[in-house]
C-alpha cells in the first residue's frame, strides 16, 4: 500500500500529491443545501456539478439535488450569460425551488462572468430568489467555498428591520454534519435561547425514509429566518475558517455583534461555547448539560490510561482539527502532526494563522509537533514514516496511510465514504466528545487486543 | 409486459417543461416500435442549462475513464484541485501492479493551480510537477490532463510534455480534455483515444504476437474485478490477453498492443475510436463482445472462436462454456425464483445501459426503460447510422485523428473474402446498437434527467432502478431498490460466468432485504384509541 511513498522528504513546489482539501464549489453546494427549499446551482461545466453531487451523495448517502449551467466550448469563449439565464428560467419552471443559490467555478471565474449583473437581468418568478457566491476553485478550499456561500446568505438576505435587537442568537455551525448541527441546536435549546442556525443541513441531508421522495425535504433554514438574522443580538460563528466571514458580514451589514469560537469539539471548546451563550444572554447552564459534562469528565478520568501519552497524527479541515487537537490534548495525548490542506489564513490576506493557533496549543502542553496548512497527505505520510504515531485521525483518505503503516485509524471529518453513521452521530458538544472517546478508545484497545500475545490478552481493560 | 405508456402519456410528462425544453427533450425519447423501419433518436447533443442531468464532462471521460486506470503511469492533473480529487480512487478500476510497487492508482497528483497561476500561466508549475513526479516515483510513463481553466489561459501542455519527454527520456503525453469540450464525458473518451493511439500504442518494439491467439480487450475497465473474471475464462480457452484498455492496464502492455490478432470491444462508446484506428493502422479487425450476462458471454466466446476458425479452439470454447454453465446454473436457480416477473430501468453511461439488459432478462427481469448518459446515435441505432450523423459545432471541436496503414506493421489478419463471410455471422467491426434488442413498448431515453427519472418511475413502476450514485437514493426514498451499474455498489465482479452469480445474488438481496418492511411506522395504520362498543342486551342475543 502506497509503496511508492519514500521516507526521504524532498522540497516540492509543483502542486500537491494526495490532497487534504478539495475545491470551493462543493462547499458552496453543501452550504446552499442548508437553506429550506433551495436548489444549488453550479455555474460551470457539467463535470463540476456531477462531481460535487457524487461526492456529497457518497458521504451522506442521500439524494443531493443541484443543477448546472452546462458550459460548452462556445459558452467558454463568449461567456456564460446565456447559459445562466436559461438555467434560471428552467430551474424555476421545472424544479420550483424558493431559492436558487448560484456558485461559480474556476471556469466561469476565469472567463469573468459577472453573476450579480446576470441575476439582475434574468427572468425570476415573483417571490423567488436567486443568490450567489464567488467560489473560484483556484483559491481556498471546500471550506472557503462553504464560508463564501454562507456569507452570501448574509449578504443577500439578512436585514436589520428593528430598532432594538431581538433576544436571539445566530449560530453558524460551519462545515459539519447534520448530526452535529442537530446537537448544537439541542444545546442552544437546552440553554433556553432563541436562535437561527444557518446554514442548517439537518433534515435535508439526514432526511428520514418515508416511502416518498421529496425534492426539498423539511429541513434547512427558512428564508424568513435568514432575513431575521439581521435583528439578532449576537452571532456565534463556530469555526474561524468556515463561519467567521458570514458573521463579520452580518456585523458590517446589520450591526449584529460577531463572536468567533472554535467548532465545539471536545470539552474546552464546548465549555467556551456554553460560556459565550451564558454570558451573552444571561442564562444559567441547565443541569442536563452540567450532567453531560460531568459524565464526560468522569469517563475521561476513568479511562485516561487508554489515551495518555499516545502520539496522534490529525488531518482534515482546519476548524474540525483545531477542536480535535485541543480535545486529544485534554486527554493527555500527543498530537505530533496536525495538517490541513486548506490555506491557513485569509484569501489574499495573511497566512500562518492555523499554524500559530495549533503551535500555541502544543506549546502550552509542552509538545513539539509538526503543523502545516496547505499541506498534503503525501507529506503527512512521510512525516509518519520518519516518526511513527499510535493513531491517525482524519477523513476516509487516511485509511491508505493507516494500512500502509499499520496504524489504528479513527474517521472524523469530510468526506467519510466507507463508513455510514458519521453524518448522523455528532462529534460536537459533550455528547459528541463522549462519542469521540469511544471511537478513539476502541481503535486503540482493538489494536492492543490484536497485538497481544495469548498470555497478555486481557478480559478487563 | 404491461407497460403503461404511450405517446399521449409521454406528452403529458413532457408538458411540464417550458416549450423550448419540451421540443428539445422530445427528440431524446423513443417508445420502441419494431414495426417502424427505423427509429431515430437524438444523442450527443447539448444538455439544456438548468436541467438536472447525470452527465459529467470531457475531463471525466478522459482522465477519469480512459487514462485513470492505467496503473504504471502517473496521471498528473493540471488545474485547480477539485478535478484531480474527484477522480482519485472513486471509480473502482482495480489493479494489481505488474512490477512490484509500481502502482500509482492510490496517488492523486495535481498542480493545484492558484490564482497567480491563472493570471501568469501554469506551465512552469506543471514542468516542476513533472520533474518531481519523475524524481519521486520513477514511473513508466506520465499523462497530463487539462481541466477547464488551462485551455482558457492558454497553457501549452503539449509543449510542456514534449520538453519533459526529452528531458527525462520518458513517455509523457498531454491531453487537452478541458471540461467544457464537447457535451459530455464522450468528448474526453475521444481525446484520450487519440492520444493513446498516436503516442502510446505501437511504441513497443514487438513485431510478432506472443501467441497464436493474442487479443486485446478494449473498453473494459475492471470495475469490481470484471476484467479478471473475463481473462480467467479467456485464458482457460487458450487466449493470450496482450492489453486491456484500460482496466488493470499498463503502459508496458499498451505499447505493444499492436501485435494482437483481434481486438475485442466491450464498451463501444468509450473506445471504438481506438478499435477503428487499430484496424486502419495495423489491419486488426475488432469484434463487438459483451461479457455481461451468460448468454452474451457464451455468444462472445463463440464469435471469437469463429473469428479464429480453429476447430480445436472452437471445441475448447464449448468445453469451457459447458463446464462454467454446469457450475453456475444451479447457483442461479434460487435467485431466479426471487427475480422472476420483475421489471427494471437501465440507465447507464455508454454501454451498460444495453449490456445489463440481457443479464437482467436471464434472471427474469424485464427492462422497461433504458438509456445512455453520454452515448451517440450509433450506440442506440447501430453503426449503420454513422454516415448520416451530421457533425455539429461541439463534435467538430474534438480533433479526428487520421491514421494510415503502418508501412512496416500493417498486416491483414483476415482475407477480404473471409471477412465478408464472417461479417454476416458475427459482429465484426460492427455494433448493432441497443434499440434493436429492446421490446416493443419499452422506453428509450437519452441523457435522462432528474425530472424524467421521477416521472418515468411513477408511470412505469419498475421493481428496481439501475443507474449511478447521483440518482441512487432517489428511488430508495420512494421505497424502490436501486442498483449502481457504474460501480456495482462496491461489489462485483459482475462480468462473465461467476459475475452473473454475484449480480443475481446482489439483485436478489435488494428485493429480499427485510429492511424495506419498516418504512411505515405501526402507529400510522392503527388508531390511537382502540376499544369495543358494548352492545345492549345479554351476550349471545342478537
Amino acid at each position: 500500500m502506497l509503496d511508492c511513498t519514500p521516507k526521504e522528504i524532498i522540497e516540492r513546489s509543483g502542486g500537491v500529491i494526495n490532497p487534504a482539501k478539495t475545491c470551493q464549489p462543493i462547499g458552496a453546494m453543501y452550504a446552499a443545501l442548508g437553506i429550506h427549499n433551495c436548489l444549488p446551482h453550479s455555474h460551470g461545466s457539467q463535470g463540476c456539478c456531477s462531481y460535487h453531487r457524487m461526492h456529497l451523495t457518497r458521504h451522506f448517502r442521500e439524494p443531493v439535488m443541484a443543477t448546472t449551467s452546462s458550459f460548452t466550448e462556445g459558452a467558454s469563449v463568449f461567456g456564460g450569460v446565456a447559459n445562466l439565464k436559461t438555467a434560471i428560467k428552467n430551474v424555476f419552471a421545472i424544479y420550483n425551488p424558493d431559492v436558487m443559490a448560484v456558485h461559480t467555478t474556476c471556469l466561469s471565474e476565469t472567463i469573468g462572468d459577472d453573476i450579480p449583473t446576470i441575476i439582475k437581468s434574468a427572468e425570476i418568478p415573483e417571490g423567488k430568489l436567486v443568490i450567489h457566491a464567488n467560489t473560484p476553485s483556484y483559491q481556498g478550499s471546500h471550506i472557503t467555498g462553504f464560508s463564501n456561500m454562507t456569507k452570501g446568505m448574509a449578504n443577500y438576505l439578512a436585514e436589520a428591520t428593528l430598532e432594538a435587537k431581538k433576544e436571539q442568537v445566530n449560530i453558524i455551525p460551519g462545515f459539519v454534519n447534520p448530526g452535529d448541527m442537530r446537537e448544537i441546536k439541542r444545546i442552544v435549546n437546552l440553554m433556553g435561547i432563541n436562535f437561527i442556525m444557518f446554514p442548517d443541513t439537518s433534515g435535508v441531508l439526514d432526511s428520514p425514509m418515508t416511502g416518498k421522495f421529496v425534492m426539498y425535504p423539511k429541513g434547512g433554514v427558512k428564508v424568513a429566518d435568514l432575513r431575521d438574522t439581521g435583528n439578532s443580538k449576537l452571532t456565534v460563528a463556530l469555526g474561524t475558517y468556515a463561519s467567521s466571514d458570514a458573521a463579520n458580514q452580518l456585523e458590517r451589514k446589520c450591526k449584529v455583534p460577531a463572536v468567533t469560537l472554535k467548532t465545539p469539539i471536545g470539552i474546552k471548546a464546548t465549555d467556551e461555547f456554553l460560556m459565550t451563550l451564558r454570558q451573552g444572554f444571561v442564562k444559567e447552564v441547565p443541569y442536563q448539560l452540567e450532567e453531560e459534562r460531568g459524565q464526560l469528565v468522569d469517563i475521561m478520568i476513568d479511562t485516561h490510561s487508554h489515551f495518555h501519552g499516545k502520539k496522534v497524527a490529525i488531518f482534515g479541515d482546519p476548524d474540525i482539527i483545531t477542536g480535535l487537537t485541543e480535545f486529544v490534548l485534554s486527554l493527555g495525548m500527543k498530537p505530533v502532526y496536525v495538517l490541513t490542506g486548506t490555506p491557513g489564513g485569509t484569501i489574499g490576506g495573511p497566512q500562518g494563522m492555523f499554524e500559530k493557533e495549533i503551535k500555541d496549543m502544543l506549546g502550552d502542553a509542552g509538545i513539539e509537533g509538526k503543523v502545516k496548512s496547505a499541506g498534503d497527505l503525501f507529506e503527512l505520510h512521510q512525516w509518519i514514516k520518519n516518526g511513527p504515531v499510535d493513531l491517525l485521525i482524519g477523513n476516509t483518505y487516511g485509511k491508505y496511510i493507516a494500512r500502509a503503516e499499520d496504524i489504528p485509524f479513527v474517521r472524523v471529518g469530510f468526506p467519510i465514504l466507507d463508513r455510514s453513521m458519521h453524518p448522523y452521530l455528532p462529534v460536537v458538544g459533550y455528547r459528541g466528545a463522549m462519542r469521540l472517546l469511544e471511537l478513539i478508545g476502541n481503535a486503540l484497545l482493538d489494536r492492543a487486543d490484536r497485538d497481544a500475545r495469548d498470555e497478555d490478552f486481557e478480559l478487563v481493560m | 409486459m404491461a407497460v403503461n405508456i404511450n405517446e399521449k402519456v409521454l406528452d403529458e410528462i413532457l408538458n411540464s417543461y417550458p416549450a423550448k425544453v419540451k421540443r428539445m427533450r422530445k427528440k431524446h425519447i423513443l417508445l420502441r416500435d419494431s414495426s417502424l423501419a427505423h427509429q431515430e433518436i437524438e444523442a450527443n447533443t447539448r444538455t439544456v442549462p438548468g436541467i438536472m442531468t447525470n452527465r459529467g464532462c470531457a475531463f471525466a471521460g478522459c482522465k477519469g475513464v480512459v487514462l485513470g486506470p492505467l496503473k504504471d503511469m502517473v496521471h498528473i492533473v493540471h488545474g485547480p484541485i477539485g478535478c484531480a480529487y474527484y477522480t482519485w480512487l472513486t471509480r473502482r478500476n482495480k489493479a494489481i501492479p505488474k512490477e512490484p510497487g509500481k502502482n500509482y492508482l492510490t496517488y492523486c497528483v495535481s498542480t493545484d493551480m492558484q490564482e497567480s497561476d491563472i493570471v501568469f500561466g501554469g506551465e512552469k508549475k506543471l514542468a516542476r510537477m513533472i520533474d518531481e513526479v519523475v524524481e519521486i516515483f520513477k514511473p513508466n510513463a506520465i499523462t497530463i490532463s487539462a481541466t477547464c481553466p488551462v485551455g482558457l489561459i492558454g497553457d501549452d501542455i503539449q509543449a510542456v510534455a514534449k520538453a519533459a519527454q526529452q528531458k527525462h527520456g520518458l513517455n509523457i503525453t498531454a491531453y487537452n480534455c478541458e471540461g467544457y469540450k464537447g457535451v459530455s464525458q464522450s468528448a474526453g473518451h475521444h481525446i484520450a483515444n487519440n492520444g493513446l493511439m498516436e503516442l502510446v500504442v505501437g511504441q513497443g518494439d514487438w513485431e510478432e504476437p506472443p501467441s497464436k491467439y493474442t487479443i486485446n480487450i478494449l473498453g473494459e475497465y475492471n470495475i469490481g474485478g470484471d476484467s479478471w473474471e473475463v481473462e480467467r475464462v479467456l485464458k482457460e480457452i487458450g487466449y493470450h490477453v496482450q492489453a486491456v484498455m484500460t482496466g488493470n492496464g499498463s503502459y508496458e502492455d499498451l505499447k505493444n498492443a499492436h501485435v494482437a490478432e483481434l481486438n475485442l470491444v466491450q464498451c463501444h462508446r468509450s473506445i471504438n475510436y481506438i478499435a477503428d484506428m487499430l484496424e486502419k493502422k495495423y489491419g486488426t479487425p475488432w469484434l463487438k463482445v459483451n461479457f455481461i450476462g451468460i448468454r452474451a458471454t457464451c455468444e462472445s466466446l463463440r464469435n471469437m472462436a469463429l473469428y479464429f476458425g480453429d476447430e480445436d479452439l472452437i471445441q475448447r470454447t464449448e468445453e469451457v462454456i459447458a463446464r462454467e454453465l454446469a457450475v453456475i446454473e444451479p447457483q442461479l436457480e434460487p435467485y431466479r425464483k426471487i427475480c422472476a416477473g420483475k421489471t427494471t430501468f437501465c440507465f447507464v453511461g455508454g454501454s451498460r445501459g444495453h449490456h445489463y439488459q440481457g443479464l437482467y432478462e436471464e434472471l427474469g427481469i424485464q427492462t422497461t426503460l433504458a438509456g445512455y448518459e453520454f452515448a451517440h446515435r450509433d450506440d442506440y441505432e447501430g453503426r449503420d447510422v454513422l454516415p448520416y450523423i451530421k457533425p455539429d459545432a461541439d463534435s467538430k471541436n474534438i480533433p479526428e485523428l487520421h491514421v494510415v496503414p503502418d508501412e512496416r506493421r500493417y498486416r491483414l489478419k483476415l482475407s477480404k473474402e473471409r471477412a465478408e463471410v464472417l461479417k454476416d455471422i458475427i459482429p465484426l467491426s460492427h455494433y448493432k446498437g441497443m434499440n434493436i434488442t429492446m421490446k416493443d413498448g419499452s422506453v428509450i431515453v437519452d441523457d435522462m434527467n432528474h425530472y424524467e427519472t421521477e416521472e418515468f418511475i411513477k408511470t412505469l413502476k419498475p421493481d428496481i432502478y439501475s443507474s449511478g450514485i447521483k440518482d441512487k437514493y432517489i428511488p430508495h426514498k420512494m421505497g424502490l431498490p436501486s442498483k449502481q451499474l457504474h460501480n456495482y455498489d462496491y461489489s462485483g465482479p459482475y462480468a462473465g460466468f461467476r459475475g452473473a452469480v454475484n449480480f443475481a445474488r446482489d439483485i436478489s438481496m435488494s428485493f429480499t432485504t427485510p429492511t424495506w418492511n419498516f418504512i411505515d411506522p405501526p402507529w400510522k395504520s392503527r388508531p390511537l384509541l382502540e376499544g369495543t362498543i358494548e352492545k345492549p342486551g345479554k351476550e349471545g342475543e342478537a
